[in-house]
Order: C-alpha cells, then structure tokens, then sequence
C-alpha cells in the first residue's frame, strides 16, 4: 500500500517503474555474454588491431560488423578508479566499493566493472587485478561478479558476501577456469534485465485541490479566468489558453456518458478484470468529461447519452484519489440529447 | 530566405517482425540504414549529421539510447539530434532531418527511427499507473476506442467499413516483403469475425506490436542530382494541441486540420483528392482511415471519409490508394511507424515500390499523428523538383 | 544563413520542486518572462519546441502536458527532443533558417528530484554491459576526474579553484541553489566524496525550467537594442565507451570547436557538471587565459536536468543584451562524461554571424 504527504502545498505518493527488460544481443554481443556464462572473457579486434572488452559491435572507423574475437584473460590493470561511498540500488555491493576501468591482459581497452576493496586506501591506479566470477552464471555482465585484488584476498571482506551474489572471497580461487560448469551448448541470444526506479510522484496544486476535494466526497472543478471553462480536474495551465486555472467550482455528481469503450482485453498491469466499460463522462457543471467506470448496468446497454451518477466507496476507504468514486451508475433519467454533447466528443 | 531544395534518395528499412531476436538495437536500425546507403549509393562516411527518432525510453527501457548507439549508428564524430514526438516521431524526425538541409546547414543527412517493441510491452508502458488516479486506460486502443465510437456516432458510419480498411492493408502488405503481418486469408468477413478487443474495435481492426526501423537518406540538390530517382520534399508542415481540452474535437482534430490546409498550400496543391496519388496515413486502428480523410481534405467531414473508403477508392486499383504498403496495421514498430509513412510515399514517386508500386505515381503524402491524436508531421514528395 | 539571435531567457532553478513532473506550474510563468521581455504574446511565436526526459519523470510521453503551458487553441508548430534545452533551441534555429518561420520560443523542464538521479542516469549507458551494473554518474565523473589527474592534465587543487571560482560568482546569481565561496585551501581540506571527488566538485540535484527565446533580422532587432545574434551554433558526439575513450579529452567540444570562431570570447559559461569537466572544456575550446567562465556560476551550482544547458546559452546572452561583452559562448553537454557538446558563439553584431 502506498502513503500520501498530505500536510504539503501539493500532494505526492510513491510509485515504482518496473520491467524486466529481454534483450535480444545480436551476434557480438552474445558472443561476449557467451564467453561470460563459459568463464571466458572475450573481446572483439577492431580495424586498427585492437583488441576491445566488451566487443563492440560495429567496428568504429569502417563501421563494418565486427566479426574477430579474441580471448582475453581475466587478470589485468586499473587504469582508473573511483570510489563508491553510498552505492545505489542494483549495483554490485550494497556496502561502498570501488569502480575499476581495467585493462585485462591481451586487451588494449579497459573495461568497466566493480572492485571488492574495503577502502579507497587499497586502490591504485596501476595494480593488478582480477576477474571473481559469480557463483551461477548465466550469461550476462553479472557473471563477473566483481574484479578484486589480484593476490586475492587483502580487501578485508573475506566475511561480507556481495549484495548480488552469494560467492565470498573464500569460494573464489579461479583464474581463468570457470567456477562451474554450465550448459555450454548453446549460445547467448538474449538477456533479461530487469530496470525498476523509484519515484516520488506529486501531483500539481490544482490536481492537489482536486484529490483533496475527493477525500471529502466533493467534485472539485476550477473555471479558466480566460475562457470561463470548468476544468474537472482543474489545471496548472488551462489547454486554450495557457492560463492556470483559478475559481473553485463544485460539479455535480452526475453526467451524461459522452463516449465510451468496452475493454475485453486483459494487459499486464492492468488493476481492474475485463470486461469493462471505460467511458467519458460529462459531469453537470463541468466543459471536460472525467474518464471512469461504468457498472450497474449490462455492458451492452451502456450508451452514448446515457445519465449517470457517481458511486462511491464506503466514506472510511476514501483517500486522495479519483478511485473514492468506485464506479458510475445509470441514473435511470432519459438520454441526454446528442446535440447537447456532441461538441464534447 | 527559401528553403534550400531536399529530396529523399534512399530508403530503408528493416523485415518487421513481432520479435527480432536476431538483432540488437544497433543492429536493428543498422539493417535499415545500410539499405537506405546503399539505396543512396553512399557511405556512412559520407553523411554529414544524423537524426534519431523513437517513442518512449519507456519501450526499450533505455534512456535516450542513441547514446549508447552514436558509435554503432556511425555518428561518432558528428552532429546527432534525437526527436520525440510520441507516436508522429518517425515523420516528426524525419522533417527535422530535411531541416538540416532546407537550413543549408547539412548536405547529406541520415535519419533512423527504430523501436524494438519486444524488449518491453507496449501496453504496460503505455498504462503504468499514477497514484490519486483511476487505472482505467488499457493501452492505446483503450485511449481510441470510444474517439471511434465518436466518429461512428457522428458520420453514422456503417459497422463494416472499419473491417474494410483492415482487410485492405492486409491483402496489401502480402505486397510488402518488409511487412509484419501476412495474413492471405484476411477478408472483410474474417475480420468481422475476429474478437472485440475495446469495443467498437476488433481484433483485427488493431495494428501489431513489432520490432523493426526506418532509415532515410536525405540530401541538398547538388547530392540528387547524382540519384536516378530523388523524392523531391514539396512540403512538411508539424502541428500540436493538447491532448485534453474543453470541447477538444478528438474526431477531427484542429491540428490535423490546420497542418493539412498548410501542407497543400506549401504543395501547391488545392483538390488533394485529384493531385495525390499515393497516400500513406497512419492508421493503428482500421477506423482511422476514414477519420483521417475528412481530416486532411480528401474527403467531406461527418461521412466522406467512410464513403470513400467504401466505394473502394483508397484501394490500390482506386482513386486514391492509401497504405499500399500495409501501412500501420500490418507493421508497428512505434517509433519507426512514421517515418514508414514518409519513407514509403518517397518509394511511391521514385517508382521504388515494387509489387505494391501504384503506376505512374508523382506525388505522394507521408503523415503520422501521436499522443492523443495532438501531434501532427505529414509531408508531401514529387517525382519533380518543386517549382515554388 | 540568416541573421538570428537570441531575444529573450528566463530561467528556474531549484533543490526540490514539489509539483508535478509534468513542470507546466513552472513554465506558465516562464513564458509570461518571455513575452514581458519581447513584448509579444504567443501569436508572436512561429515555432515550438521543448526539451526533456521520460525517465527523469518515471511516465513515458511526459511532455505531453507540458503544451498546455503554452495554451494551444488555435494549435501550434511545435516539437520535441529527448535532450537538453540547447538542442531544442538548434531545431528552432534550423526552422528558422529554413524561412519557414522567424521567431521561436523553446523551453525544457525536469524534475530531477522525483528519483535517484544519480541512478536513473544509468540508464543513459550500455543497457547490455554497463546499465545491469548501475553506475552511477558521480562514479563516471570520479573514473574520468582520477584519469585526469593520474595523466597530470589536471589536480585536485586546479579542480577546488574551479569550485571556489564558480561559488563564490553564484552568489550574485539569485537562481543558483548553492552558493559561497570560500578558499582552495578550506575546500581541499573538505572530505573525499566519491574519490577523488568531493561534493562541490559535483553539480546538485537541481529542478527546474527554462526558456530561450529567438528571432531572425528585424524581428529581433525590434525586441532589443543588442540582441544576441548567433554567430556560430554547432555540435558533436563521441561514442559512449569509457573504455575507447580518452576520458581525459572531449574531442567532440573540440570539434564543435574548430567550426565556429571563439577569438574574441570574452565569456564562456561551460556545462560542466563536475569542475574537472570545465578543465576538459577549457582545454578543448582553447580558450584564452583572460576568458571570464562561468560568470553565472555555472552547473555546479545549479544544473536543471534538461535546461541546464540551455541555461548556459541563456546567461551567455544575458551579457550580451546588458552590454557587458560583445562576443560570448555558451555550451552544454549531454551524456556520461561530457559525451555530446554543443557551443553557440553570440555576438553583439550581425557581422560575425554573416560568416
């Protein structure tokens, strides 16, 4: 369940964008990853000799598919660093760590990935390093679970098991041999990434009034000083003529359907079950119709024109949201008349 | 100071597919611009600036991913633009990428739009919920349904015309070696017959969800003047509105209206009707062919657009053929979708077109809307140079 | 090429904006600076265009809204790029160039605040290799700040001067949201941060808005007494690669560079949103040693993703109007280490820009 600030000038709730992203690699890439799930590093010769880590998929200068991979080691050079006080979300220690650039040997380009040191003391430019690779691996940049200390095992946390990854430094004596031994029968074509980001969504001050209106079973609507147009809900700049919208309006709890459309499709995400009549209602008072639900009545004899009133939830669900109105129901009213809507569709 | 001529001397494209999961996102729009280079018989060391469009990060779930692709793309070392228009991106692009030589910044431009749909879903990034919201949108046919309902009410269009559209484009598109879908057997009775997914629209009434690109090459006179075949640009024209408003007409939209009357006039062109050849209007929902007809002048509004599509008149053999590609409803790599519109109205009057070439073609409409029917880019291409 | 300057800038900046991502509560009121400044209203304007980022609002097509702002009945000319401001205002500039239009008014929003930014910038990298690893953009800037210093081209003293410099002049910059000066001493003697950064080597998380107007010959003139007339506007992109790259050079600013004229410069307001990258630009640009940086204070004490900048070229300008100088350049970046740059060289005659 999410919370609401609610003693702020505007109103805002959390909420988290969520994909596992299945990418498709190409060929190059599914090399790379391949040689990842086997235990082998692996980079691509370039045009003017150079052996790059990760591949790259087309060559820089003839713009051709890259098609040369070589075995690379997984021992190298820092060539640069940094250090990561406060990692975020998805990266490879919860706790602070280091990034590397690290120029495996057999390469010419370094490459990105973190460093297990337990402080910014135990990195330098110039030391040795190598490749830990994750317990299970699957093909994906994650096989690697981190590079560490090439005598492997002064980053002090031979007890602190990595966020992503349950291999601790005393499991991990490989350099070159994989760790285990999976299906090496097929290649990589593909990869799942998941991406999930957390934010914090506010809504303006005059959806904010709107939302607040809702908590107390009211219809807020605000009219355009330009326009005289009801806006329900009222907005931060009235769409004709960029002015925010400014007098309070109460509107009326029942309206005419405008138009509307009967969903038989399911959809991932989707929080209500099909079948449903999703419809714009025109509320009386109001120059906009509200899109929602229509029940209470047989989905085929929902009608343009139809009347309907507002039904809410019991008043102790009721919070800062347009679902306080559970659903709209036909008042039984003959049909409004087209003419009184159609500049409304 | 006039614009500086521009003319299309290379399109390409990628096979659309539901999953293309053969490739990359580099490699996909590769697949794309290297037929639009070799169509053009140059390089990509030989393009000055290139122009990125695609729909929403959200699809891919990369952020401004032409980033990552500049090197693969071959714009290391170069200008590069990325557009975003919602679902008018493809034309929107490729009108920024004319730009570029109208200014007489560029001589040589190179355009891609691309989306891979299949890294996400479509219909998922299209509805992630908001808080103090009802969840009632499903995607965008939800969004266009009841616009159809609308439109249907209005024009008092017979229920079957919208399955005429449909099984138009998909008898076209079996024309169309690059086209997604492939459905021989699709008949205005099988597509009647198909699911009502968001009432009043079918199943087979709705555009796929595909993986594929678009890839145009662009150039100055001088450049075209060594092309067999250049589509000269006539005239390009963008409009927006918002995508709600008090008494917003989301049937026929001012700005699809304002931008067609100024697209004619740019053209020379007074009776679209007799003077376009070819046409290729985004339709992702078969209704939207009609929708669009009145909207753009090739058709009375409140009826026109249905009667003409019933009479037969925007098929290939018609008065007015339109989609002989198959247009959206047989390939929807969104972001791609429109500059598909525009890429294939140049094929048209190069005479490029293949099995699904419309004879004698001169003058073509490319056109692509997006978000809520509020964002607008068409242009129109000639086999002539343009006189104004 | 037409003669076309840059008319009218306003500008928000802020720590945490509590509105809604979609910004229009900021823009409103950015637009009525405009037209105050050029005395139109927006029948005036030919041709629209924003810039801006999904991710950054967490909601695909988040710009949508945002032409409720500029009020759109009868509809307008309008586009959008998925980048900063400044590269709006080059599809502006463009549009003008074709004649198709003469006046232009761009804008672009962000609010940085609604996620981690640091993390959510992740997404910008190689969503194969790099992005499933998370990093974020202060450890980039940190991989690139410590090649620097490890390849001599710069040390953390020359970096904390960047930092004293562009504190101490955001103090008279009633937008910066960070500001005060103190000494290269006090801000070396400051904690590592993400080593070999420190905090104020790093831009902050900053909300915000911003809008540029232009306008081609006469009808800038009309607008002011010195508009600030383009006398060069281009740019460039590297590859992403930070294993391919020379982190310590940005060669796409140099190249950006060699095709416009910077003698005569004699301010430059670099987007650099870590000191070491003003280093890099410095470099790049070749930039006399008597060229006033950052007179604004600069990104690191105020960087609205998306306007940040556009707001480069906006504060260039200003100086230009006021009479200060009579040739200035802006710049912005876009991408991990410095990736992308753009540079409009301003002037306060129409003799450059017939170049």
């Amino acid at each position: 369940m999410f919370y609401f600030r609610t003693m702020t000038r505007t109103l805002s709730a959390p909420v988290t964008v969520a994909f596992d992203y299945t990418r498709s690699t190409g060929p190059v890439l599914g090399r790379f990853l391949t040689g990842l799930r086997d235990g082998q590093v692996v980079g691509g010769r370039t045009s003017d000799g150079s052996v790059v880590v990760p591949p790259p998929e087309f060559d820089p200068v003839t713009h051709d598919p890259v098609t040369e991979f070589v075995d690379v080691a997984p021992t190298g050079t820092v060539t640069s660093w940094t250090w990561v006080p406060e990692p975020v979300a998805g990266q490879p220690f919860d706790r602070p760590f280091a990034w590397a650039l690290v120029r495996l040997d057999g390469a010419d380009a370094p490459f990105l990935h973190a460093l297990d040191v337990s402080s910014p003391d135990q990195v330098s430019t110039g030391m040795r390093v190598q490749v830990r690779w994750a317990e299970e691996r699957i093909g994906a940049i994650t096989d690697i679970a981190c590079f560490e200390p090439e005598d492997g095992g002064d980053g002090g946390f031979e007890t602190v098991a990595s966020a992503t990854s349950s291999t601790t430094d005393t499991e991990v004596e490989v350099r070159g041999a994989p760790a285990t031994s999976p299906d090496t029968t097929v290649p990589v074509t593909g990869v799942v990434t998941p991406v999930s980001l957390d934010y914090l969504y506010a809504a303006s001050p005059e959806e904010s009034a709107f939302y607040r209106g809702l908590n107390e079973g009211r219809i807020v609507g605000q009219r355009c000083p330009t326009c005289q147009k009801v806006y329900v809900p009222p907005r931060s700049a009235c769409p004709a003529d960029g002015t925010p919208t400014a007098e309070e309006v109460e509107v009326s709890q029942t309206g005419t359907i405008t138009t509307f459309c009967i969903v038989n499709v399911p959809f991932l995400g989707q929080k209500i079950v099909p079948p449903y009549v999703s419809a714009y209602v025109l509320l009386d008072g109001a120059d906009i119709a509200v899109l929602h639900l229509i029940l209470g009545v047989d989905a085929a004899e929902v009608r343009m024109g139809m009347r309907v009133r507002a039904v809410w939830k019991p008043r102790e669900e009721w919070t800062y949201s347009l679902e306080n109105i559970d659903h709209f129901e036909p008042t039984g009213d003959p049909d409004a008349d087209f003419d009184t809507y159609r500049h409304h569709l | 100071m006039a614009k500086q001529p521009a003319a299309v001397v290379g399109v390409g494209q990628t096979h659309h597919r539901a999953k293309r999961e053969d490739v990359s996102m580099a490699g996909l729009c590769r697949e794309a611009i290297d037929r639009a280079l070799l169509d053009a018989n140059l390089t990509l060391d030989d393009i000055d600036a290139i122009v990125v469009g695609k729909a929403p990060d959200l699809f891919e779930g990369v952020m401004m991913p032409e980033l990552f692709l500049a090197d693969a793309l071959g714009a290391a070392g170069k200008p590069l633009l990325r557009v975003h228009t919602a679902g008018s991106v493809g034309g929107s692009t490729a009108i920024v990428a004319a730009s570029l030589v109208q200014a007489g910044v560029h001589r040589r431009v190179l355009t891609v739009a691309f989306e891979k749909q299949s890294e996400s879903n479509a219909m998922w990034a299209l509805s992630v919920p908001l808080p103090f919201n009802m969840p009632v949108h499903a995607g965008a046919g939800g969004y266009f349904a009841p616009h159809v309902r609308s439109y249907i009410r209005r024009s008092g269009a017979p229920n079957h015309v919208g399955a005429i559209v449909a099984a138009k484009d998909r008898q076209n598109a079996l024309k169309n070696p690059y086209a997604h879908l492939k459905n021989p057997d699709t008949t205005v009775e099988s597509v009647l017959a198909s699911q009502m997914l968001w009432d009043p629209i079918r199943y087979d009434e709705t555009c796929p969800s595909s993986d594929g690109a678009c890839a145009l090459v662009i150039v100055d006179e001088d450049t075209a003047a060594a092309s067999p075949n250049p589509a000269w640009i006539h005239g390009t024209v963008m409009r927006s509105e918002a995508t709600t408003a008090a008494e917003r007409d989301q049937v026929n939209p001012q700005a699809s209206r304002d931008a067609a009357a100024a697209l004619w006039k740019q053209a020379g062109i007074t009776n679209p009707v007799e003077e376009i050849d070819a046409a290729e209007i985004y339709v992702p929902f078969s209704w939207f062919e009609p929708m669009w007809l009145e909207s753009l002048g090739f058709a009375e509004a409140n009826g026109g657009g249905w009667r003409l599509t019933e009479s037969g008149a925007t098929a290939m053999d018609g008065r007015l053929p339109v989609n002989c590609s198959g247009g959206v409803l047989s390939s929807n790599p969104i972001g791609a979708s429109g500059m598909l519109r525009f890429g294939e109205a140049a094929l048209q009057v190069r005479g490029a077109a293949g099995e699904h070439q419309v004879d004698g073609a001169r003058r073509a409409l490319g056109h692509a809307y997006g978000g809520g029917s509020q964002f607008f880019a068409m242009w129109v291409v000639g086999s002539e140079k343009p006189s104004n | 090429m037409r003669d076309v300057a840059v008319v009218g800038f306003a500008q928000r900046q802020m720590p945490e904006f509590d509105g809604s991502p979609t910004c229009v509560e900021l823009l409103v009121p950015l637009f009525a600076e405009c037209y105050e400044q050029t005395g139109w209203s927006r029948g005036d304007i030919g041709f629209w265009c924003s810039g801006s980022s999904d991710y950054l609002a967490g909601r695909s097509f988040s710009f949508v809204s945002a032409v409720d702002a500029i009020g759109v009945i009868p509809p307008v000319n309008e586009s959008h790029v998925e980048m900063d401001l400044a590269w709006a205002m080059y599809e502006a500039w463009l549009k003008i160039q074709t004649g198709e239009v003469d006046t232009a008014l761009v804008y672009a929003f962000g609010k940085a605040s609604a996620g981690v930014l640091r993390r959510t910038l992740a997404l910008q990298l190689d969503p194969y290799t790099m992005t499933p690893l998370w990093p974020d953009t202060v450890s980039l800037a940190g991989l690139q700040a410590r090649a620097g210093i490890d390849a001599g081209a710069w040390d953390e003293r020359a970096m904390a001067e960047v930092a004293n410099r562009s504190l101490t002049d955001a103090e008279k910059n009633e937008y910066a949201i960070r500001k005060g000066g103190s000494s290269v001493e006090e801000l070396l003697a400051r904690p590592m941060y993400a080593d070999p950064l420190r905090k104020h080597d790093c831009s902050p998380v900053t909300d915000g808005a911003a809008a540029i107007v232009l306008a081609a010959g006469d009808r800038a003139r009309e607008v002011r007494d010195r508009p600030a007339w383009i006398e060069g506007l281009t740019h460039s992109i590297d590859p992403m690669s930070m294993g391919t790259r020379d982190l310590t050079r940005a060669p796409s600013a140099a190249r950006a560079a060699t095709a416009v004229d910077l003698v005569g410069v004699e301010v430059a307001e670099l987007h650099a949103p870590f000191s070491h990258q003003e280093l890099i630009l410095r470099r790049e640009l070749g930039l006399a040693g008597d060229v006033r940086i950052n007179p604004s204070g600069g990104a690191l004490t105020g960087n609205p993703m998306f306007s940040g900048g556009g707001i480069r070229i906006g504060e260039a300008a200003s100086r230009i109007w006021s009479g200060e100088v009579s040739k200035a350049v802006g710049h912005a970046t876009s991408g991990p280490a410095l990736q992308q740059n753009l540079l409009c060289v301003l002037g306060a005659t129409t003799e450059g820009a017939r170049n």
